[in-house]
Parts: structure tokens; C-alpha cells; sequence
């Protein structure tokens, strides 16, 4: 059985998100960059935890983009992964980046590939979805559980208010979020083999973005905290009702 | 024309639908084009009405197998519906099943997307979206390029804009595939409101020092009528389940209020939350950081704070 995982290099969640030229690209300068964490902690785990039950499974990790991506992927390989594919493509259009793992997906015939649920930096939540229709497979998104049984994938999912679990056969496309696995830390052993694992690159292939990022803009600062006495909560709920009008 | 999808589950259209529709409405007027909606499966709800939210006309797939949502199926058949009614933008609400399936519907008609839209796009130079990003830390607008436009809009970002009218509804027969996915079995979280559907969250923190103490929480969420939620330490405590984990990692939310209740305001809690449109924070450390995101805040013991406000929230809605 293979299985393929999807990475994404982001930066760090406490990274101050600023802009240059003229608010047109995000400030790299001084942000740390991680494994976008949905990719880290739920889908990329989940995949070591199914080989931990079955070794024969093999696990394949890609991630599209420059070499900048590639600390990233040696990081995801320590924590487990028998080897990496990094496309270098350095789009940010959600339909280029899923066409290209598409073509790699294809090439590979993978039991199960995993995305996160979405990357933290645009938060477009498309790729599993677009394999979905570039690959015509099933498509389980927000999934909180998975566990194999034979060919069948058992999916835990969330809905509006709730759970829903989901039969399909394999192959499969899964969006992973909080509940799949729990985090984990790489240790040396991790880090030493990821060294030696093979991380091929892949020439881009597509060029087709159907969006460009015209201008990026930050939120207008709130104009400041409004502080209510703590023996006065009358008067809270009248600022709720009549000037925040949201009771 | 511009097509929204209406999402529906339990015979019932979800609230960010109508939220969707309202906005591809407004999105209609300003293309000077009708607006349409798009309902698979069937529902209690008389269809018509939904002419009051903007559209004067609803397509309806009739089929019961729709009422199972399978992404691949549902896809599918949306994006056949939609070159069939030949729509130029379609519309879908960014919420669960919008994220999983606006994006292969795009792929489908070779359509650029912009998930998680915070507005209407501007059409005078181009087609171009803002959409939230970073977690809510920033916006991108957006321009598609291609002749056919696929928006996911956020939830809570639009509102839902009520007028008059009545909607025509007319049959499609549109093939429907085979399932994909088999469901098992569905688990409703009882009497609650679902989270990010909720107009009022109350949340709490590592403030209120153990589950024993959440009583107070939920007597204020109960004056209220308001979801309950809570910070990432409490749920990884298992102080309270992880669905009602709301930030970086957990849900996003966009509630009309959201009261967090001895939360300090890390920035990956304030990531699920700061597209609420009014922020109260009660903490007793007057330097929590999440101050600097509030619009009101109580400096003071969640203890006593707390259950007064409660009183003060019973007392306002008796005497109203």
C-alpha cells in the first residue's frame, strides 16, 4: 500500500505577517518557517501511525515548491516518510500547485493521499478537493479519524454541529484535521535517517494560474479596548445591546 | 448568471447558505445579471421563500441520494448544473461542505477560485476577491482571470439580507453518479448550535482552573443563547471536548459576539477568532495580550464577573 502526503512549508503561527512592495509579497525577513502544522500534526502522522500498524505500507511525502522547501521536507522526513518529492514550482495558485501533485499522484498510483485542511498562510483549503476532480477519486474532508480496514478506509468527519462516519474503498483523498493523530516531536534517530532519505526534485510542469495576488492588506487596528468597571455589569450588557448591537 | 449552491443537511438549508445566496445576489445586481440558486436533494423547507433572499429563481436536483453529501458526487453534478445553466460565477458558502466542494467544481469548468472571500469582489479593473489570510491576520485581493468564477464566501462576513420576493422553482435532471462514500452513521451534538454557525460564542480558558468551575459559563451562555467553545489547553486537557476547540488548530469562528472568559489571547487563539465582529474579553490580568484585540474589556475575577453578568443579561432580557 502506498501513500502519498501532501507538505506545505508556511511560516510559523506566531509569525508577524507584514508586507513589502507595496503590499504585494509577504515579508520573509525574520520568519521562521514550519511544516504547515494540519499537514504536521494530522495528516503526515496519520500516515506514520498506519505504517507503525503495517510496515509494509510506504509513505511518500511532496511538497511544491523552491528549494527554500526543502528544510521543511528534511524536517517532515524525520519525523517519518521513506522518501520526499519536492516540485519546483513556486506558484501559490491552488489549482497549479494541485495539478502538479496530481501528475505525481498519478505516476505513483497511491492508496491514499493525505492534505491538510487547509495551510495556514492563504487558507484556500483547495487541494484536496482539486485532486478530487483532477484524479476522479473519493474525497473526505475535515476528517477528525481514519483506520483501515483491508481496501475499506472508515473516515470519521466533522459536519455543521456533529460527526459523520464515511465508508469508501480505496483510493481516497483525506483532508486532516485536529483529532486525527496527535503531535510529535522528531527525535535524533529521526533526524539523522532523514539525512540519507531520497528527496528527488521534479521540474515544474504547469503554468496555468487562473488568480494572481494583486495587493495584500492588513486588517484596520480595533481603536482600542473599551474597559467596563467589574461591579458595573449593567452597564456591559446596555454596551452590547445599544452601541455593539449584537444582544 | 450567477449560481449559488445551497447546502442543505437533515431536510434543512444551512444558515451560511442564505448568507451565500444574499450575497450572490448582490453580486448579480452589481454584473447586472440574474442570480439563481442551486439546491441537490430535497429539503422541508418550501423553496420559493428563498426568493425573499435575492434570487428569483431555484434549480432543484431532485434526487434523494443527494441528500448524502459525497464531495465527488455532489461536484459532480453541481458543475454539470452549472454548464448546463450556463453560470458565470458560482457561489458557495466556505463552510464544510463548501470547502469540500467548491474546488473540484472549479476544476471541473476551468474556473479560477478564491475560498474564504470576505467581500464582493470589484469588477471595474478585472474580477478581483478579498479574501481573509494568515488566519484572519490579513487580507489578499484576489483576481481571477479566467471567463467562468468560483467564490467561497466566508461565513458571518456578508450577513443575510432579507427583502421581498418569491423565488420560481423548476426541476433539473442532471445525471447523478454513483456514491463514492457510504455513511454509517451521523452524531448530532444535541440542542447545541452548531459552532461556526453560532451568532453568540462564549468561551473560556486555562482562567477558570478546571471543568468543575464551567458552570458559570454555561449559565451565561444559557442567558444568552450562545455556543460554548473553548482555548486549546482546555481541550487538550480534555476540560471540555475538542470540538468546541476554537483557533489556529481548531475552528475558526465569526461570531456577532464572542465573550472569552480568562482566555490571555495567544496569537494561535486569536486566529479562530478575530473575524468576530465584537470581541469581550474578562481576565483578571489587566496585561493579557488579548486585551489589544478586544472591544470591551473586563478587568476582573471570572468568579464574580462572571455569574454578575449572567444576572445582568437575565435582568436586561426580563425587563425587555
Amino acid at each position: 500500500m502506498k501513500v502519498l502526503v501532501c507538505i506545505s512549508k508556511t511560516p510559523d503561527t506566531t509569525a508577524k505577517i507584514a508586507f513589502t512592495e507595496g503590499n504585494t509579497k509577504f515579508d520573509e525577513n525574520g520568519v521562521q518557517w514550519i511544516i504547515n502544522p494540519y499537514d504536521e500534526w494530522y495528516s503526515l502522522v496519520k500516515a506514520i501511525e498506519l505504517k507503525e500498524k503495517d510496515p509494509s505500507i510506504i509513505i511518500h511525502l511532496v511538497t511544491v515548491g523552491g528549494a527554500d522547501a526543502e528544510p521543511i521536507i528534511r524536517k517532515a522526513l524525520a519525523l517519518g516518510g521513506d522518501e520526499a518529492i519536492r516540485i519546483n514550482n513556486t506558484s501559490n495558485d491552488s489549482l497549479v500547485v494541485a495539478q502538479e501533485i496530481a501528475a505525481i499522484a498519478k505516476e505513483g498510483a497511491y492508496d491514499i493521499i493525505f492534505t491538510g485542511k487547509e495551510t495556514i498562510d492563504y487558507n484556500s483549503a483547495c487541494i484536496g478537493s482539486m485532486l478530487c476532480a483532477l484524479l476522479d477519486q473519493s474525497y473526505i474532508a475535515a476528517a477528525i479519524s481514519f483506520d483501515l480496514n483491508g481496501n475499506t478506509a472508515i473516515v470519521k468527519r466533522e459536519i455543521e454541529g456533529g460527526e459523520e462516519t464515511c465508508e469508501a474503498n480505496l483510493p481516497i483523498i483525506v483532508s486532516c484535521q485536529k483529532g486525527m493523530a496527535e503531535q510529535r516531536i522528531p527525535n535524533m534517530r529521526g533526524i539523522m535517517a532523514a539525512r540519507t532519505k531520497p528527496l528527488k526534485v521534479v521540474e515544474a510542469s504547469v503554468n496555468n494560474a487562473q488568480t494572481q495576488i494583486k495587493q495584500f492588506e492588513l486588517p484596520a487596528a480595533k481603536s482600542g479596548v473599551k474597559l467596563v468597571d467589574p461591579a458595573n455589569m449593567d452597564e456591559l450588557v446596555r454596551l452590547l445591546k445599544e452601541e455593539a448591537k449584537v444582544i | 448568471m450567477v449560481l449559488i449552491y445551497i447546502d442543505q443537511a437533515d431536510q434543512e438549508i444551512k444558515k451560511a447558505s442564505l448568507e451565500a445566496i444574499s450575497y450572490g445576489a448582490a453580486l448579480a445586481k452589481q454584473l447586472g445579471t440574474a442570480a439563481e440558486g442551486l439546491l441537490l436533494g430535497t429539503v422541508a423547507d418550501d423553496l420559493s421563500s428563498l426568493g425573499k433572499y435575492g434570487i428569483t429563481k431555484v434549480h432543484h436536483v431532485k434526487d434523494i441520494a443527494l441528500n448524502h453529501f459525497d464531495a465527488k458526487v455532489q461536484a459532480s453534478v453541481a458543475a454539470d448544473a452549472a454548464k448546463q445553466l450556463g453560470a458565470t460565477v458560482i457561489v458557495f458558502a466556505h463552510n464544510v461542505n463548501g470547502r469540500a466542494m467548491a474546488p473540484a467544481v472549479a476544476v471541473k469548468l476551468g474556473a479560477g477560485i478564491v475560498t474564504g472571500a470576505s467581500a464582493l469582489p470589484t469588477t471595474d479593473n478585472g474580477f478581483v476577491v478579498t479574501k481573509t489570510v494568515f488566519s484572519g491576520k490579513a487580507f489578499a485581493a484576489i483576481q481571477i482571470d479566467s471567463p467562468i468564477k468560483v467564490i467561497a464566501i466566508n461565513q458571518n462576513s456578508f450577513g443575510i439580507q432579507t427583502g421581498e420576493g418569491t423565488a420560481a422553482v423548476a426541476d433539473l435532471a442532471i445525471t447523478v453518479p454513483s456514491p463514492s462514500i457510504k455513511i454509517t452513521s451521523i452524531e448530532k451534538v444535541k440542542g447545541e448550535i452548531p459552532l461556526t454557525e453560532a451568532n453568540l460564542v462564549v468561551s473560556g480558558g486555562r482562567g477558570l482552573k478546571g471543568p468543575e468551575n464551567w458552570g458559570i459559563l454555561l449559565d451565561l451562555a444559557k442567558a444568552l443563547g450562545a455556543s460554548t467553545a473553548c482555548s486549546r489547553p482546555v481541550s487538550d486537557a480534555d476540560w471540555r471536548p475538542h470540538h468546541e476547540h476554537v483557533g489556529q488548530t481548531g475552528f475558526q469562528i465569526a461570531p456577532n459576539l464572542y465573550i472569552a472568559i480568562g482566555i490571555s489571547g495567544a496569537i494561535q487563539h486569536l486566529a479562530g477568532v478575530n473575524r468576530s465582529k465584537t470581541i469581550v474579553v474578562i481576565n483578571k490580568d489587566p496585561e493579557a495580550p488579548f486585551f489589544k484585540a478586544a472591544d470591551y474589556g473586563v478587568v476582573g475575577d471570572a468568579f464574580e464577573v462572571v455569574p454578575a453578568l449572567t444576572a445582568a443579561v437575565l435582568k436586561s432580557k426580563a425587563g425587555a
